[in-house]
């Protein structure tokens, strides 16, 4: 109990837990938050717990649809969401690496065509292996090794 | 086996029993290749051939290929005073280039260009060399090449030499090579070693390659000598390159003690790897695989129009 009031507890929304420790920045930003809600966001970071440190993200008033959130496995493979409702959680998801990474990742190569400003692609990434994760450019096949650094 | 509509453009879209389908096909077009027999399976198709880079070789073949099955070819041979030059996407020009023409063939400097082509083409997109990336058709054209003198691939001493870091061709060859069980031998100077990227594909497909500097070791055995360009600019300075590229000449004297049915490839332009010497010999097998580049290009146009002799 004492852990979980580092970060007060929320009535309604979705808390990311077991977020590799300093992802939950990037994390945010590959979910689009705060640009796309007006919700409340509390970030803890270092939180102590059984297997080591871990940060957490809880989003408030807003259930998380779980597909989407399994992206964020690129840089917090343990991560889980747990959506609350009345303070209780309802619903409990490991996120699960997608095939593929589309618009998150960007290539390592500078001479990449998915790199270049003025055409109408986004960034796409087959994952090739999930523990560890390795994945590579649809367009130039470089496989970046330094996948957190990368996120646009 | 169906191609139709099919992009070409990369080898590892393709399985073994696809590039064998290919290769057939391609024995087939020789004496068309040849003007020896003509069938317009291609009339009334249009390619476009657009060049964002020259390469003569590469252009010429596909022209060639495509006038010789009766279709006609638009396009560019260099991106001076086209569209892009003033700031078109490359996205844009394919859509353009797409309501012109059925087949579409593409050199781009940058890698993933003809993958990007493909995305935003109807017709089919046959990648005539990427950047640093991917050259599909000299990979296919090699492998024909090889499959028709040695009448198999696997099996085979295969030496790679040269420019094994950046070369653009040698890295999907080895790939593809070692789809084959072909016994690879990667022969280079040290500042230009196969990247550890495409060793570990070979070694995934079962095959262990050889990593030497010492050519005349490697050539005794070779079944295959396939020499690439070592590049001026891959070096800090001129004494060096000279040094390197003087210890790789393929000349009369290396071939002394070589295998008496050894084919030396190359996939040209040619500078002082290969001795002129060597030309009147019957090893060098590096002007037929340029022409080569024909009947496997006419192969390849057919198959994606749906074209069939
Ligand atoms: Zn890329």
């Amino acid at each position: 109990m004492k852990k979980e009031l580092k970060i007060p507890l929320i009535k309604n929304g979705s808390v990311i837990d077991h977020i590799t420790p300093g992802n939950a920045v990037k994390v945010l930003k590959i979910l689009g938050i705060p640009e796309t809600s007006s919700s409340i966001v509390s970030v803890a970071m270092n939180v102590k717990s059984k297997i080591g440190k871990k940060d957490i993200v809880k989003v408030e008033n807003r259930e998380l649809d779980p597909n989407e959130v399994d992206k964020i496995a690129l840089i917090a493979p343990k991560a889980t969401i747990n959506i609350i409702r009345d303070y209780k959680v309802t619903e409990k998801h490991k996120v699960k690496l997608p095939n593929e990474i589309i618009g998150i990742v960007k290539c390592s190569n500078p001479t990449c065509i998915s790199n270049a400003q003025r055409e109408p692609v986004k960034s796409r990434f087959k994952v090739i292996k999930k523990d560890p994760t390795e994945i590579k450019c649809y367009y130039c096949e470089r496989e970046p090794e330094d996948i957190a650094e990368r996120i646009i | 086996m169906n191609f139709t509509g099919k992009d070409i453009i990369s080898i590892k879209d393709f399985s073994k029993k696809e590039i064998n389908y290919i290769i057939e096909y391609a024995t087939k077009m020789v004496p068309y290749a040849k003007g020896e027999k003509y069938k317009d399976i291609l009339k009334g198709k249009v390619l476009s051939s657009l060049f964002f880079e020259p390469s003569t070789r590469t252009r010429l073949s596909f022209e060639s290929s495509m006038n010789r099955l009766g279709g006609k070819v638009i396009g560019f041979s260099d991106p001076s005073g086209t569209s892009q030059k003033k700031g078109e996407s490359l996205a844009d020009t394919i859509r353009m280039a797409d309501s012109y023409s059925d087949i579409i063939v593409i050199r781009h400097p940058q890698e993933g260009a003809a993958r990007l082509a493909g995305e935003f083409a109807e017709a089919p997109v046959l990648n005539a060399g990427d950047g640093a990336g991917r050259h599909p058709t000299q990979c296919l054209l090699d492998l024909f090449t090889i499959h028709t003198e040695k009448k198999k691939i696997e099996k085979n001493n295969i030496v790679l030499l040269g420019d094994l870091k950046y070369g653009r061709t040698v890295h999907s060859l080895a790939y593809a090579l070692a789809l084959y069980g072909a016994n690879l031998t990667f022969v280079s100077p040290a500042s230009l070693r196969m990247p550890k990227e495409v060793i570990n594909e070979c070694t995934e497909m079962g095959v262990e390659p050889t990593q030497t500097s010492n050519l005349e070791k490697a050539v005794k055995d070779a079944d295959v000598l396939y020499a690439t360009r070592i590049q001026k600019e891959r070096f800090p300075d001129a004494e060096e390159y000279n040094r390197v590229v003087g210890s790789y000449i393929i000349n009369n004297n290396l071939l002394e003690n070589a295998k008496k049915d050894l084919i030396i490839m190359h996939p040209l332009p040619r500078v002082t790897e290969i001795d002129p010497e060597v030309d009147k010999t019957p090893h060098a097998l590096y002007f037929k695989q340029a022409f080569n580049g024909v009947p496997i290009r006419m192969a390849l146009l057919s198959l994606v129009s749906g074209g069939t002799l």
